[in-house]
């Protein structure tokens, strides 16, 4: 812990507010945020999205968008008054000693500049010219662990992989040695094992470089991970601050509680209870508030709570020094759950697979060679069973996914079984009961559902298609089908983008269940959606399955909910099933190597420090797939020649749970015996 | 499924404006739109009205006065055989403001048609119909028009066919990679999953979000038609004499500017310049309220 006494800090903010001129009016979106990171700190700023993080970041930098503007405070970059710099000063500041990593480095780059020049261009504004800046830059590119950089740098970032234009961006950042370092959700577009790389990289760099560390992020365990003091943000206002651990440990502040009970966490099921949410929504921006901001979504609230603004209790113990803003601070772990955790499940009875594939393929044509997106894929799902497929981007999920719905049809040979009847590979050919029985709920609602319609065209017209309903019939249903994902008539008269992200979800839910489907594919469901409004759409998602009996298809790079919502999974790479079992036995183990790869790049809260297992480079073209077993290049099991030479089959290891690799089953025992001591 | 809470709106759905009325709010802020829609109104209200409040009847000889410059009596002086120039340019609005419109629109709506065919099916219809259309594109509209009017004879139903197929093929462009990039997007694929026919996907699901790039497209093209008609108006293959028509009458007057009688051709081409800068004005300002 920093001693703000001891020397002049990184970054200060006090009573720092910022408001944003929304249609003629100023609205508050920062409400004197006062935070302190000390010389060499790493501080996380959490909340949910709409809680003013970025605004902060932009802030510091007074890069606010032109609609925004700081109406209160004092902002301190290493003892300099932001706030009083001229135009000039201000733009050294930001060329020195502030540095900016954005969520997206497919845009933070210039697409049409090679690597290189980006990054010369840099040092040339410090007065480093020609070959030495040639050298600068080749030398940064180093320190980011990229191999090679002599060819990165002739490269346009379009011919770079996410996390290689997102280790690029880091470089640009750290060119100019700066003091304070400010990473806005780095990692949030990225895959979790690309992730895991980038989150290292930045640890490691901590350690041989100076900068402070502003970190926002809305993924609670990345900031765990990464942060010596995390902030929580609510409403543009801090609720709690203190050390990392001990926040996440022991919280005190309502919010932070809630926040936390939000994730599926240390192996979750669906069957042994649902999520807690929390209720109600973030106050819009420029909302007056009198009391606490979250008193109307808080169950501990009284009286007191929504008149008096509760300060910033102090809360300093021998764990380091602690902040909380809540009236009741002392009693803030004794929130109660906003949703019971209870589920009535009745153990199913074994049924006949609702769906079997067999040896399905999908082959692309690129550029005149074949790219197999799915090779060989079989497997089968039973009633009221989630089926849950994991993988890499580029592993072939989402394109399993449309060939089972027939929005691509599969190369001949395969077959897909629905109840027992072979369903034609083209969606013109299926019949209607078919297709009404195979639903998606797509990852992105806005493009899922038609911005011109209103909900209630939008629900009805599924309901006159998939259930064949009108007139009467069909607004009974309409009411059901609302109901049953929790919306109420007053959503029917709205267009989508009136709607928030998760209840737009919720739409896109009612719509897959209008026709009473055997099968919804979940493609991403809840990726776009802050974790509170993810914990009540996978809530509804389990109470729909243990009503309707449907199976599920669910698709996530998100084990933790993955694991939450699936009775099976089949790990996918490179179009190949790499493990197929039963949900317990694939994340206990052992698993197959990259399935252990997968599992040990998820960051965790619980931070139990594992024997970390990192993927080296990308996921090979599917064009041009390594010999023998599609993994040996990126393996750390690897166990020789026979790995590049045969492809392993998918041997049954356990009944009902195989695996696609050379190491015998017992033998991945005991190497993971070893390395794993608890997954996530 | 206890303890069920509702969600309701977000607090601030009220408070938030339907797209149509912040389309129209922005419009309303453009100067470029409102100067350019004052512009199109005045010329729009002269076509309607203008007859009624003319000082001269525009058709009427004097050939007395013939030749005659601005004077107080006449504004804009008079031509050879005597008639108002002023009462002239204002009635000459009326034919060109019908035929440019009825153009645009048949292009517009053919146009429309074409795009989505040949958007949402893409392959070979796509490949078939695009290659057709880009031939007639490379026709110049003034040999389209002659070959026209030798086959249907010179009236204005020709023009507006005429520039109205000339110009389909350009909306139907506009309209095509429009439609391509909503194609991909999820509720094109959820509209099949319903076994919806095309039909309705191309018209009920996808048409009502390629509007706005119709709309700009629209009004650029009125832009266009009106210089075409024009132009058409000048070469004689459009409006016939004797009635009032801005092409007509430069065309008919302009051998005299070379004697000093200006104002004969001035006023009408002015006329013509300010409706077309009108239009596109107002284009302009149309393409900023949706692209904001």
């Amino acid at each position: 812990m920093t001693e703000p006494a001891k020397a002049r800090n990184a970054l200060e903010l006090s009573d720092l507010s910022v408001a944003y001129r929304v249609g003629g009016r100023n609205r508050a979106v920062l409400r004197n945020l006062s935070l302190t990171i000390g010389q060499g700190e790493a501080y996380g700023l959490v909340g949910e999205s709409g809680c003013g993080k970025s605004t902060a970041a932009l802030a510091v930098v007074r890069y606010l968008p032109r609609n925004g503007s700081i109406s209160g405070g004092a902002i301190a970059l290493d003892g300099q008054d932001v706030m009083k710099l001229d135009a000039e000063a201000l733009r050294r500041a930001r060329a020195e000693s502030v540095s900016m990593v954005y969520q997206d480095p497919g845009k933070a780059l210039n697409p049409s500049i090679r690597i290189g020049r980006q990054l010369t261009e840099i040092f040339e504004l410090a007065g480093v010219s020609g070959q030495a800046a040639t050298d600068r830059s080749i030398a940064m590119l180093n320190r980011v662990r990229i191999s090679d950089p002599p060819s990165v740098m002739q490269r346009y970032p379009h011919q770079l992989s996410g996390g290689m234009q997102q280790r690029v961006a880091i470089a640009m950042a750290l060119a100019n040695d700066p003091s304070m370092l400010i990473l806005d959700e780095p990692t949030t577009g990225l895959d979790a094992t690309v992730e895991a790389e980038v989150l290292d990289l930045i640890a490691q760099l901590r350690q041989e470089l100076s900068a402070s560390i502003l970190f926002i992020s809305h993924n609670l365990a990345v900031v765990s991970n990464m942060c010596d003091r995390v902030g929580v943000l609510y409403a543009g206002m801090l609720v709690e601050e203190g050390p990392t651990d001990v926040v996440f440990n022991d919280p005190r502040h309502p919010y932070t509680v809630a926040l936390l009970r939000c994730l599926p966490r240390g192996g979750q099921r669906k069957d042994q209870g649902r999520l807690d949410t929390i209720p109600g929504f973030l106050p819009g921006i420029g909302t007056v508030i009198k009391g606490c901001a979250f008193a109307d979504r808080c169950a501990l609230a009284t009286d007191r709570c929504r008149t008096e603004l509760p300060p910033l209790y102090d809360l300093t113990d021998e764990r380091g020094r602690r902040l909380s803003r809540c009236h009741y601070h002392d009693q803030a772990q004794a929130l109660p759950r906003a949703t019971p955790a209870d589920v009535a499940t009745a153990p199913k009875p074994a049924t006949a697979p609702v769906l079997r594939v067999a040896g399905l393929n999908k082959t692309y044509a690129s550029h005149g060679y074949p790219l197999r997106a799915v090779k060989d894929v079989s497997l089968d799902l039973r009633p009221g069973e989630t089926l849950g497929l994991v993988g890499e981007s580029g592993s072939g999920k989402t394109t399993f996914a449309r060939l089972l719905l027939g929005l691509v049809p599969p190369d001949a040979g395969g077959t897909i079984e629905l109840e027992g009847k072979a369903l034609a590979p083209k969606l013109e050919n299926r019949g209607d009961d078919q297709v009404k029985a195979m639903q998606i709920v797509f990852q992105n609602p806005d493009s899922a559902l038609n911005r011109s319609h209103s909900i209630r065209h939008i629900l009805g017209r599924a309901l006159k298609r998939l259930a064949g309903l009108s007139g009467k019939a069909r607004e009974a249903r309409l009411d059901d089908l609302v109901r049953s994902v929790r919306l109420t008539d007053r959503h029917l008269a709205v267009k989508p983008r009136q709607l928030s992200g998760g209840l737009k979800q919720r739409v896109a839910i009612a719509r897959a269940f209008a026709g009473d489907p055997r099968i919804v594919v979940c493609d991403e469901p809840t990726s776009a959606l802050d974790v509170s409004v993810q914990a009540a759409i996978l809530n509804l998602l389990a109470d729909l399955q243990s009503k309707e009996d449907v199976s599920y298809i669910f698709i996530s790079h998100d084990l933790g909910v993955v694991r939450y919502l699936s009775d099976k999974i089949a790990v996918l790479y490179l179009g190949r099933i790499m493990e197929i079992g039963p949900s317990e036995a694939v994340f206990s183990g052992p698993h197959h190597p990259y399935t252990e790869a997968l599992l040990s790049a998820v960051p965790k809260l619980d931070q139990t420090e594992t024997a970390r297992i990192r993927l080296d480079g990308e996921i090979p073209s599917a064009v041009n797939p390594p010999s023998g077993c599609v993994f040996h290049t990126r393996c750390p099991r690897k166990i020789g020649p026979i790995c590049e030479q045969q492809e392993p089959p998918l041997a049954e290891a356990q009944p009902g749970h195989s695996i696609r690799c050379h190491i015998p089953y017992a033998e991945l025992a005991r190497l993971q015996k070893a390395a794993v001591a608890e997954p996530a | 499924m206890s303890a069920v809470q509702t969600p309701s709106p977000a607090q601030d759905d009220t408070r938030r404006r339907g797209p149509l009325a912040e389309v129209l709010f922005s419009l309303l802020r453009s100067r470029t739109f409102l100067v350019g829609i004052a512009i199109v109104l005045f010329w729009v209200v002269c076509a309607l009205f203008g007859e009624h409040f003319v000082p001269y009847d525009p058709l009427a000889d004097d050939i007395i006065n013939a030749l005659a410059p601005p004077s107080r009596e006449h504004w804009f002086g008079t031509d050879q055989i005597g008639r108002d120039v002023f009462s002239r340019v204002i009635v000459g609005s009326r034919d060109i403001l019908t035929v440019a419109p009825l153009a645009t629109l048949l292009a517009t709506v053919a146009g429309t048609a074409l795009g989505l065919l040949t958007g949402y099916f893409r392959g070979l219809v796509d490949d078939v119909v695009s290659r057709i259309l880009e031939a007639f594109m490379a026709i110049p509209v003034v040999i389209v028009a002659l070959l026209a009017i030798v086959a249907l004879g010179t009236s204005k139903t020709t023009v507006i066919v005429v520039i109205g197929l000339s110009f389909a093929p350009i909306i139907a462009r506009t309209v095509r990679s429009a439609v391509l990039a909503e194609r991909e997007l999820d509720y094109v694929a959820a509209a099949q999953l319903r076994h919806e026919n095309a039909l309705h996907t191309m018209f009920v699901e996808i048409l009502p979000n390629v509007i706005p790039p119709i709309l700009v497209e629209t009004t650029v093209r009125l832009g266009y038609a009106i210089f075409a008609v024009a132009t058409l108006s000048f070469m004689g293959f459009g409006i016939q004499p004797p009635s009032p028509d801005w092409g007509l009458s430069i065309s008919s007057n302009y051998g005299m500017i070379g004697g000093g009688f200006w104002w004969t051709v001035l006023f009408d081409a002015l006329a013509i310049a300010s409706l077309v800068i009108g239009v596109n004005l107002a284009a302009d300002g149309v393409h900023g309220a949706f692209n904001d």
